[in-house]
């Protein structure tokens, strides 16, 4: 059965519509890449699943069983992390939060876990060092990680690539692909097409009304996906 | 001096404005990190000029100040941190606007109705608080060590799913936590130490305790726990050198504090840079 099932729905801002008539489902396992322009509506796509907003009309089903606990996210960072005095085992903590309930504290299986994603993401050794002394890559790799600690199921990601060199996106890119093939369901917006036809296992291609959604090898031969392409490598 | 000092503590009122002053700057410390994190620096400020807009209100009432500026305070609070999330009014506008509104209706209401002869007197004492911490009572402290007590115990409880807002609130509502009632709840604690601080320093001067102790913190320590310890000691610390110094020198108790406070932040600043250097 599908993990999230979306039926007819229209998005936008104060009534007005930025993305209409979306279908798609993602199952179990998948790996779904969001492209698009921008202000096609990706990023409030990625909102509504997460349910920080409203659809306009229409329907999003989640399956039994996926609670907005068992959500991972990795957001675009703010302007407020840049000078924030935090150190990375407490970031990374942190994504454990909406598995204590109304319990005050963290148990050790929290910690434990924890500590387990972040040897996982290589980055167990910088656990005491400053958020904001750390290089672009590793704080992605830190807030990956507290992303992690968040689910079990699906984990969305907002350009997990932005302000990052080639040799670092590349690994990152690797690590999420790891964790897709751990069984964790990704949906991912994205820019960077190749990498998005080298990882994902379908796509999402939004233009304010759906163009595609299918599977990869499907949008390759698209001329949706040639012109997209093509128009991207002319800049 | 130190003699001079002994004879002071025999009696109580000073007593009672050091435990007082410790507490208030214990609480303004804790919530700052928080606080000035959020980009809320300036809560601090507009909160404490509804206060004293709504302690004008009392006065002319005749009411209790304390039982009017409490929860009209508590209600501004939750509005100013609600409103930033719906975007209309951005947050530092909304934040000017009532607190310069509350100051000049307060202000305009004080000079109307009031039915001391020394207006301008009175004004000064709300805003700078000049002695009101010199002249309290056994029930104030009392109240005051209550209200501390609920305001750390609330901050315990609460500390990982306050830092998870102050953090990323948006990974921590997308990820299930209930950030508008950690908000809420931070919204309403910040209001009842800012009415509680007026007593020690005035409504002018409360933003300074808020934020200056948790900068000074935050130019030396790296991780949010070190930054919020930290921030309370060096808060503590300023409050009691800062009472010390106004009752033997006989300068004013909120200015003398907030004079500490920046002498700190410097201290802090320097060292942070020393510290980064080599």
């Amino acid at each position: 059965m599908a993990l999230i099932n979306v039926n007819d729905v229209s998005l936008g801002y104060e009534g007005k519509p930025i993305v209409k008539n979306l279908n798609f489902s993602v199952n179990k396992g998948d790996y779904l890449c969001i492209v698009g322009e921008n202000g096609s509506g990706k990023s409030t796509l990625m909102k509504t699943l997460l349910g920080q907003k409203n659809v306009l009309s229409g329907k999003i089903e989640y399956s039994e069983g996926l609670k907005q606990t068992e959500i991972g996210y990795l957001p675009q960072q703010t302007e407020v992390q840049k000078d924030f005095p935090a150190s990375v085992k407490e970031i990374v903590l942190s994504g454990c939060l909406n598995g204590c309930g109304i319990r005050p504290f963290y148990s050790k299986s929290q910690k434990a876990a924890a500590s387990e994603n972040m040897k996982k993401l290589g980055i167990a050794e910088l656990s005491a060092r400053c958020y904001r002394e750390l290089s672009g890559g590793q704080q992605q790799r830190v807030l990956l990680a507290r992303a992690l600690c968040a689910t079990k199921k699906l984990i969305l990601l907002d350009e997990p690539a932005a302000g990052l060199d080639p040799v670092v996106t590349q690994n990152l890119y690797k690590i999420i692909k790891e964790i897709n093939d751990d069984g964790i369901t990704v949906i991912m917006v994205s820019h960077d097409m190749e990498a998005a036809m080298k990882y994902a296992s379908h796509i999402l291609h939004i233009c304010h009304k759906p163009l595609f959604f299918g599977k990869k090898e499907d949008y390759a031969v698209t001329d949706v996906c040639c012109q997209f392409t093509d128009g991207g490598e002319e800049k | 001096m130190i003699e001079q000092l002994f004879n002071y503590f025999s009696y109580p009122f000073v007593k009672y404005a050091l435990t007082a002053g410790v507490l208030i700057a214990l609480c303004a410390a804790l919530l700052g990190v928080s606080l000035v994190l959020k980009r809320y620096s300036m809560i601090g400020d507009g909160l404490s000029h509804v206060a004293f807009g709504a302690i004008a209100v009392a006065t002319v009432c005749g009411a209790a100040p304390m039982t009017v500026a409490l929860p009209i305070t508590v209600v501004a609070a939750v509005i100013l941190l609600g409103i930033n999330s719906n975007k209309k009014i951005k947050g530092d506008a909304a934040i000017a606007m009532i607190s310069v509104g509350a100051l000049a209706l307060g202000y305009l209401l004080l000079n109307i109705f009031s039915a001391s002869s020394n207006v301008s007197g009175d004004v000064c004492t709300t805003l700078f608080g000049s002695t009101s911490i010199l002249t309290l009572s056994k029930t104030d402290v009392i109240l005051c060590l209550a209200l501390t007590a609920v305001v750390i115990l609330v901050f315990v409880l609460f500390y990982h799913k306050i830092f998870a807002v102050t953090f990323d609130e948006t990974f921590a509502s997308a990820t299930g936590t209930n950030t508008k009632a950690i908000n809420t709840m931070i919204a309403i604690v910040t209001a009842v130490v800012i009415v509680l601080a007026m007593n020690l320093v005035g409504a002018l001067l409360i933003s300074a305790l808020i934020i200056f102790p948790a900068l000074s913190a935050m130019r030396i320590f790296k991780s949010f726990l070190s930054v919020i310890i930290s921030s309370a000691v060096i808060s503590v610390i300023c409050a009691v050198t800062g009472i010390l110094i106004a009752i033997l020198y006989g300068t004013p108790v909120g200015s003398t504090i907030v004079a500490a406070d920046i002498a700190a932040f410097l201290i802090c600043t320097l060292f942070g840079k020393i510290s980064k250097r080599s």
